[in-house]
């Protein structure tokens, strides 16, 4: 099949086989590939009230059409779940290499289902697939066991390994691959850890074929030089997603002690330039990517190397905690990416324990004798392992800031920052209407990614609660995700400016399948709803209650920074959700109508 | 002419051996293309990367003459007359004479197409006169 690799691997990690189907041309044609595929197998076969860490819960692997092709960012996969840090929809997506390789491997998708008795890795080299005993890997932090394999193997094989983290089954434990590409957000780490998988190590030499070559090289070829002709080229790459710390810290948008302001009195000695010049020697891209946003630092005084930080590690593990020191906070990151678990989850849980020690909820005797001030660098490293072997203290918040403060109480569930169980990533929302409300609807938890709106706030007016956001959104949520569909990057779309109309030809000359954006679009749209009704199918009483974000953006206003004083009105927040359940066809709960299903042609997959 | 490549400036992204790939055999698959990109990670840090200098040895030993000049000066195999012999592969001292005959039933080298200078995005790779930057 065109612009595919044509076959989906079975893994039945309880009785330890390994099958290949054919990909389906209907589901290439409807779902498309990535997380089209993801929720398209999670709906299907995952069955209802399956514990997200037990054997009937899968971890769903995809490519798209566009990975390991001439198109810039084509190495995007998706690890599709369902969530053990929220019971709901989890969808991470991965850079790197790995996606592109199961391609030349001729496979689209990979489906983890069962549990394994004993710890395993799965072999992919072309068409020899094995399930391999891991038991001398188990334990083992995440770059010894790629640099193990890697030398094993050689560099073409691609590997993604869980650590310690997912191991323990730490509900925000993530994926990681080619020493510093995640799949990070949800606990796929975690289902990972479940089914006693320590890494997939995949290498292929197939050619992936395509509809019209001459047409395919063309577009393909006309996308690169869009890229590069590009006026953001050259900035973006040389400081990457850290080039908007400054601008974030300017406007109140940088998270800082917990999320009780947006501006960093410090901010400046983590901004981009002073990261590039303090600790950056290369720039490490994905698959294909003619803008890579990877940096790679040298951290001389922690004496590691690391990739990044890039800009959600440096708001969560940075100013979130009220750490200055970007030295500090690559090596917090180091330690993450090496003992499995999400830098942005972790900092959002540190910050909150901080600020919990500091109004007394919390003491040293709760802390394991830590002293949790913000800006203590130490401590956050001993947290970090803490949390990883779900030890001690580290045992409490390696829950996530939801089951966290519930157990604790003492009004800290007001400042625990997330939503539907996912902590909030590194976007102060006290005073940005489009960008809370994106947080407040994502469908994976408080995520940025799906819907980065805060740019459009500030453009017409942050405080600003008008059907207009609202469309802005949604169109960014049904648009943007479709990258993850594809098997590629937003980002040379949303930070290169490039045309999106580029995409269309290249993806028609590669499938043969006619495609354009409105026809791409409405399958954004409908995997957008289609996550929405899995979240409704897997929780009792799941609405509007759902969506709404910390009370913080409600209640306290910063007392410093670029928006102090300023907070959104709670009134604001329900008029925000009814104009927004009004645009998408749902009910005033915030689900969608059965005629909203039936008109997106969804009727029959969630029957 | 030939095609040079600054280290430093690599990411790895290995778009330049997709592009390699389409250009030499049509065909999408980075493992049939002319340069050799070696990351050095954890540590140190780098991407090793190996091009054709268009030094000509590979031609020197091939016995089919399957290895021709074009106009330009580079150096291409002639897939048709290529025997799999594999002499000229340990004869090139930046190894990127291929030969994996389970790819391909013929050698392969860089054509000088500059198909990979125009998708990186980072300039690493560039052609330039040979005589012109070795002075």
């Amino acid at each position: 099949m065109n612009g595919y690799g044509g076959r989906i691997l079975r893994v039945n990690l309880t009785n330890g086989t390994v099958t290949k189907e054919p990909t389906s041309p209907d589901v290439a044609r409807n779902f498309i590939g990535g997380r089209g595929f993801g929720i398209y197998f999670l709906l299907k076969e995952v069955p209802k009230g399956a514990d997200p860490l037990g054997p009937e819960n899968k971890l769903i692997i995809s490519s798209g059409p566009i990975s390991g092709m001439m198109i810039p960012g084509g190495g995007k996969c998706d690890w599709t779940t369902k969530a053990p840090l929220t019971g709901g929809y989890a969808s991470a997506s991965m850079g790197g290499h790995f996606t592109a390789e199961m391609r030349y491997a001729g496979l689209d998708s990979i489906i983890l289902e069962g549990i394994s008795p004993k710890p395993v890795y799965l072999f992919i080299d072309d068409d020899k697939i094995e399930l391999r005993d891991a038991s001398d890997l188990w334990g083992k932090a995440t770059f010894t066991v790629e640099k193990q394999f890697k030398e094993k193997l050689g560099e073409e094989f691609q590997v993604a390994v869980i650590g310690v983290g997912g191991e323990n089954l730490v509900p925000y434990a993530c994926i990681n691959h080619d020493y510093g590409r995640q799949a990070g957000r949800g606990g796929v780490g975690a289902v990972m850890g479940s089914k006693k998988v320590k890494a997939i190590v995949v290498h292929g030499t197939k050619s992936i074929p395509v509809a019209d070559m001459d047409a395919y090289r063309k577009a393909g070829m006309a996308l690169y030089k869009a890229c590069k002709d590009s006026e953001g080229l050259k900035d973006w790459t040389r400081y990457g997603t850290t080039i908007v710390v400054s601008w974030c810290d300017e406007v109140g948008a940088l998270p800082t002690r917990n999320f009780s302001a947006g501006s960093f009195e410090d901010g400046k000695n983590l901004y981009g330039p002073v990261m590039r010049e303090k600790i950056v020697i290369t720039d490490k891209g994905c698959f294909g990517c003619p803008s890579p946003c990877g940096k790679y630092s040298r951290n001389k005084k922690y004496n590691s190397y690391v990739e990044g930080p890039e800009y959600e590690t440096i708001g969560m593990m940075g100013s979130n905690l009220g750490i200055d020191d970007i030295e500090a906070v690559a090596q917090a990151n180091l330690l993450c990416d090496d003992l499995g678990i999400d830098t942005i989850s972790a900092g959002n849980a540190i910050g909150w324990a901080m600020e919990c020690y500091e109004k007394g909820i919390f003491t040293k005797k709760d802390t394991d004798g830590l002293d949790l001030k913000f800006g203590n660098v130490e401590a956050t490293f001993t947290l970090i392992e803490k949390i990883a072997r779900r030890e001690g203290f580290g045992a409490l918040l390696s829950e996530g800031v939801k089951r966290a403060s519930k157990k604790v109480g003492k009004g800290s569930e007001k400042f625990a920052i997330q939503v539907k169980g996912m902590e909030q990533s590194a976007y102060a929302t006290h005073n940005a209407t489009a960008m809370l409300l994106a947080y407040m609807t994502c469908d994976v938890g408080a995520h940025h990614n799906r819907a980065w709106a805060i740019t459009y706030d500030l453009q017409v007016g942050r405080e600003k609660v008008v059907p207009e956001k609202v469309a802005r959104v949604i169109w960014l949520q049904n648009f943007r995700p479709m990258f993850d569909v594809l098997g590629g990057c937003r980002l040379q779309w949303v930070e290169l400016g490039i045309d999106r109309d580029l995409y269309v030809p290249a993806l028609e000359a590669i499938t043969g399948i006619q495609r354009s954006w409105e026809d791409l679009d409405k399958v954004g749209e409908r995997i957008w709803n289609l996550t929405r009704l899995f979240w409704a199918r897997e929780n009792e009483g799941f609405g509007r209650a759902w969506d709404m974000p910390s009370p913080r953006f409600y209640e306290e206003a910063p007392k410093s920074g670029a928006t102090k004083g300023q907070i959104t009105k709670l009134e604001d927040i329900n008029r925000l959700l009814d104009m927004y359940y009004e645009q998408r066809g749902w009910t005033s709960d915030g689900l969608p109508k059965p005629e909203t299903i039936e008109s997106l042609g969804l009727k029959a997959v969630v029957a | 002419m030939r095609l040079y490549v600054d280290n430093s400036k690599c990411s790895g992204c290995n778009a330049c051996r997709v592009a390699c790939s389409l250009n030499l055999f049509s065909e999408n698959n980075p493992k049939k293309s002319a340069l050799v990109i070696e990351p050095q990670f954890p540590a140190p840090g780098v991407y090793n990367v190996k091009v054709c200098t268009q030094c000509g040895d590979c031609a020197a030993v091939c016995p089919t003459e399957a290895i021709k000049q074009d106009g330009q000066g580079a150096y291409y195999v002639d897939f048709a007359e290529c025997n799999l012999c594999e002499a000229c592969v340990p004869e090139c001292p930046e190894e990127v004479m291929f030969v994996r005959s389970k790819l391909a039933d013929t050698a392969w080298k860089c054509n000088l197409c500059g198909d990979c200078v125009a998708v990186c995005g980072t300039s690493a790779l560039w052609i330039a006169e040979i005589e012109a930057v070795a002075a």
